[in-house]
C-alpha cells in the first residue's frame, strides 16, 4: 500500500469523566463511516475490543487524578503524534475541578465520614498540566459538527485553533433576548465561543463549560451581575462549576 | 464438587473490559476446583460527587449530577430534580410530568439501542466489535447508525441535546416543543417503526444463541397502580410484601463498600438483587402496552425469567413499549396543544431572588433509568443549597449480583476451554449494561 493511501490511525482513552463526549460520536450517522473511510480507530474501549499501541492521533477524555493516570497518560504521549483533548474535564478541568474547593482529606471525610479510604483521591487536572496538548475540542459534552471540522482540518493538515471571541458574539448571531435583560445570570460574556450558544438557545443560562476567554473581561462581567444583584460569592460559584483549575491556576 | 471442577486451574484476568461504560477488570481464579476469585472490580477513577454538589443550588445540581455519567445523563437530571422538588416543596405539573416521562423514554430507548447493537450483537455475531461488522453487516451496522441518529434528533427537539440535556430543570422546562416540532418528532418515530421490527427479528434469531443460564435472585423496581413505572412509583421487590415510598428507600437497599471494587455495593434481604430492564419486566409485566406485550410475545419471552443474559431481549421489550408510549404522548399534545405559560427560567430570575425560599430538610427522586432504580436523597437549607446528598446507582446494585452469578456460571461451564469461558463471563457482564462511570461516583458508603 502507497503511503498516501495509508489511514490515519486513531485511539481514544478516558480517563476521569462521563464519557459523554465519546458517546457523541455514535451519534454521527454516517458520517461516523465517512471519518472511518479516511481513519482507522484502532482503540475505543466503550465501543471496540480491539486495542493497539501504534497510533497517530490519541483524544484524550476526561481529568487526569491519580499518579498511575499520570503515567499512562504520559505513554499515550509517546505513542501519539498527535494530542486531542477532548471535551471540559480534558480541556479545563471541568465539572471535576468542583472538588478542588475540598482538600483531599475533606473530600474523603465528606464522602467516607471518618471511615479510612484505602484508594488514592488524586488531583482533578486538565491533560495540558501533565502533558503537551495539541488540539483541543471543548463543550461538556463537545458537539459533533467541531469535532469533524477540528478531524478535517487536522487531516488536510491545516491546523485548528479553537474561537477566541465570546459566546455573546454567537448569541446575537442566534437572535437570543440577552439574559441580563430578563434578570438571569449568564456566563456567555467570558466563556469561549463554539458553541452557537447552546445553552441558551434553548431557554437555559450558559454556564461556561468551554473555560474562560484567554483574556477574560471577568471584572466588567462581575460589575454587570452585582449591577443586576448578585452577590461576590454566587459569581464565583458560577466562575467555579467549570472552571476551578484555571482559577486556581491563575491564583499562582 | 464435580469430578472436572476439583481438578480445575482456571486464571482469568480481563483487564479494562470493553464494551461496557467505565473501568472494570473482570477476574477469576480457580485453584484445584476451590474458586478463590470470581469478581468483576471496580477500577473507575474517584470522582467524588457528593462532595462536588455540597454547597451548591438545587438549580445547578442535575447540571452536575448530570455529569455522573453521559449515557444517563437524563435520568440523573430526573432524579435529581425530583429530589430537588421534593425537598423544595415543588410540585411539578401534570405537563411537566408527561414531557420529563417522555424524555425519560427517549433515553431509555436509545441507550437500550446502544446496548444491544453496539455492545451486545458483535458477541452474538461472533465480532470483536461494531467495526468489522461494517464489512460483514452493513446492512445492521447503518440500521443502528440512523436510528441512533433519530434518537439524537428527538432529544434535539425536546432537551436541546441528547447527552446532558438543556431543556429540563426544576419547576419543569426552559423551552417547550412547538406544534411543528411535535409533529416532527411524531414523524421521526413513525419513520423508524420498520426499523424498530427489523430489530425485533434479528434479537429473535440472535436470542436462541444467548447462553442457557439461570440463577433466581431477588428483583427490585418501581411499580405504578396505573402505568409501567419509569418516572414515578414505590419500590417494588419481589421478596417484600407490599411497596416502599422512595423516601424510605433504605428499607430495601442497603448499601456496604467491598475491597475489590471503588464502588459500593447493595444488597437487600439475600446477598444480592438485580435492578434493570429484566427486573422491571419481571414485576410489572401486565403493565407493558399493547406493543411491548406483543414483542414479549414474539420473541418468546415468559416471566419471571431467571436468565441475566435475557436483559437484552427485555430491553427490545421495553424500546417497543416507549416507542408506544412516547408516541401517544406526542399525540395527546398534537390534539391538546401545549401550554406554553408554563415555561419556566433554570434559575430564580432576579426578581424572584430576593424573597426566595423553599422547604428545608430532605427529599428523594427515585426513578427507573435504562439500567435500574436510581435514587438520589438530598437535604437542602432554605434558600435551597444541598448540604448533603447520596445517590444509589443501578450498577452499584447489580454489582454483588454480577459477582454471585460469575459464582455460579464458572463451575456450569468449567469443562469448556478457557477462551469460552471468558466470553461467557465478559457477555454476562455486558448483559446487565454496566455503566461504571456511574457506580463510581463515590459518594455516602453505608456499611451493613
Amino acid at each position: 500500500m502507497s503511503k498516501a493511501k495509508k489511514k490515519v490511525r486513531i485511539a481514544f482513552f478516558d480517563f476521569a469523566d462521563c464519557e459523554g463526549c465519546q458517546l457523541q460520536l455514535l451519534y454521527l450517522n454516517e458520517a461516523f463511516l465517512g471519518v472511518l473511510e479516511h481513519c482507522e480507530i484502532v482503540n475505543f474501549r466503550e465501543a471496540i475490543s480491539e486495542r493497539s499501541d501504534d497510533y497517530d492521533i490519541a483524544f484524550i477524555e476526561g481529568s487526569i487524578t491519580r499518579k498511575h493516570d499520570e503515567e499512562r497518560l504520559k505513554k499515550i504521549r509517546g505513542n501519539a503524534k498527535i494530542i486531542i483533548a477532548y471535551g471540559a474535564c480534558a480541556c479545563i478541568g471541568g465539572i471535576n475541578g468542583l472538588r478542588k474547593r475540598f482538600t483531599q482529606d475533606e473530600a474523603k471525610e465528606i464522602v467516607y465520614k471518618g471511615r479510612e479510604f484505602p484508594l488514592e483521591a488524586g488531583e482533578p487536572r486538565p491533560v495540558h498540566d501533565i502533558v503537551k496538548v495539541d488540539y483541543y475540542i471543548h463543550g461538556c459534552p463537545t458537539n459533533n459538527d467541531e469535532t469533524v471540522k477540528v478531524l478535517k482540518s487536522i487531516l488536510l493538515g491545516k491546523g485548528y485553533k479553537v474561537p477566541n471571541h465570546s459566546v455573546c458574539v454567537e448569541c446575537k448571531l442566534k437572535e437570543n433576548v440577552c439574559l441580563f435583560e430578563k434578570g438571569q445570570v449568564c456566563m456567555g460574556p467570558v466563556t469561549r465561543a463554539g458553541c452557537d450558544a447552546w445553552c441558551i438557545s434553548n431557554g437555559n443560562t450558559c454556564y461556561g463549560c468551554r473555560g474562560l476567554l484567554d483574556n477574560p473581561a471577568e471584572q466588567g462581567q462581575i460589575d454587570v451581575l452585582k449591577n443586576n444583584g448578585y452577590s461576590l460569592e454566587e459569581l464565583t460559584q458560577r466562575f467555579d462549576l467549570y472552571n476551578a483549575c484555571r482559577m486556581e491556576a491563575d491564583k499562582k | 464438587m464435580s469430578e472436572q471442577l476439583a481438578k480445575k486451574e482456571l486464571d482469568i484476568n480481563v483487564e479494562y473490559l470493553t464494551r461496557v461504560e467505565g473501568h472494570g477488570n473482570i477476574v477469576i481464579n480457580i485453584k484445584k476446583g476451590i474458586i478463590e476469585k470470581c469478581e468483576l472490580q471496580i477500577i473507575e477513577a474517584p470522582r467524588f460527587f457528593e462532595a462536588m454538589v455540597r454547597g451548591r443550588s438545587i438549580f445547578e445540581v442535575q447540571h452536575i449530577t448530570s455529569r455522573i455519567c453521559g449515557i444517563c445523563s437524563t435520568g440523573h437530571c430526573m432524579a435529581s430534580i425530583k429530589a430537588s422538588e421534593d425537598a423544595a416543596g415543588f410540585k411539578p405539573s401534570e405537563q411537566t410530568n408527561a414531557f420529563r416521562k417522555l424524555l425519560l423514554h427517549y433515553e431509555t430507548f436509545d441507550s437500550h439501542l446502544l446496548h444491544i447493537y453496539f455492545l451486545v450483537a458483535p458477541d452474538a455475531l461472533g465480532a470483536k466489535s461494531v467495526l468489522p461488522l461494517v464489512a460483514t453487516h452493513k446492512d445492521v451496522v447503518l440500521r443502528a447508525l440512523r436510528m441512533k441518529k433519530q434518537y439524537s434528533d428527538l432529544c434535539d427537539i425536546l432537551a436541546g441535546r441528547h447527552t446532558h440535556p438543556i431543556t429540563c430543570c426544576p419547576r419543569g422546562f426552559t423551552k417547550l416543543p412547538t406544534q411543528k416540532e411535535l409533529k416532527a418528532m411524531r414523524d421521526i418515530l413513525k419513520s423508524q417503526e420498520d426499523d424498530l421490527m427489523i430489530t425485533v427479528d434479528t434479537i429473535k434469531s440472535l436470542a436462541p444463541k444467548l447462553p442457557a443460564f439461570e440463577r433466581e435472585t431477588e428483583y427490585i423496581a418501581l411499580t405504578h397502580p396505573d402505568e409501567y413505572a419509569f418516572l414515578d412509583g414505590d419500590i417494588t421487590s419481589t421478596d417484600i410484601e407490599g411497596a416502599i415510598k422512595p423516601i424510605d428507600y433504605r428499607q430495601a437497599i442497603h448499601e456496604y463498600h467491598v475491597a475489590h471494587s471503588t464502588s459500593k455495593h447493595s444488597k437487600n434481604k439475600r446477598g444480592s438483587y438485580m435492578v434493570g430492564a429484566l427486573a422491571r419486566i419481571n414485576i410489572n409485566f401486565d403493565k407493558l402496552n399493547k406493543l411491548g406485550k406483543s414483542v414479549a410475545n414474539t420473541l418468546g419471552f415468559k416471566t419471571p425469567c431467571y436468565n441475566p443474559y435475557m436483559n437484552t431481549v427485555a430491553q427490545l421489550i421495553e424500546i417497543a413499549h416507549c416507542y408506544a408510549d412516547s408516541l401517544a404522548i406526542i399525540e395527546r399534545f398534537i390534539k391538546d396543544g401545549v401550554d406554553y405559560d408554563q415555561v419556566v427560567s433554570s434559575w430564580p430570575r432576579v426578581d424572584e431572588k430576593e424573597s426566595f425560599s423553599c422547604n428545608s430538610g430532605k427529599g428523594v427522586g427515585a426513578v427507573e433509568v435504562p439500567r435500574g432504580l436510581l435514587v438520589h436523597d438530598y437535604d437542602i437549607d432554605s434558600k435551597g443549597i444541598v448540604n448533603n446528598a447520596n445517590c444509589v446507582i443501578p450498577t452499584n446494585q447489580n454489582l454483588a449480583n454480577i459477582d454471585l452469578d460469575l459464582k455460579k456460571l464458572v463451575p456450569e461451564f468449567i469443562n469448556k476451554p478457557k477462551d469460552e469461558i471468558t466470553l461467557l463471563a465478559e457477555m454476562l457482564v455486558r448483559a446487565y449494561d454496566p455503566c461504571i462511570s456511574c457506580s463510581c461516583h463515590m459518594l455516602d458508603v453505608k456499611f451493613v
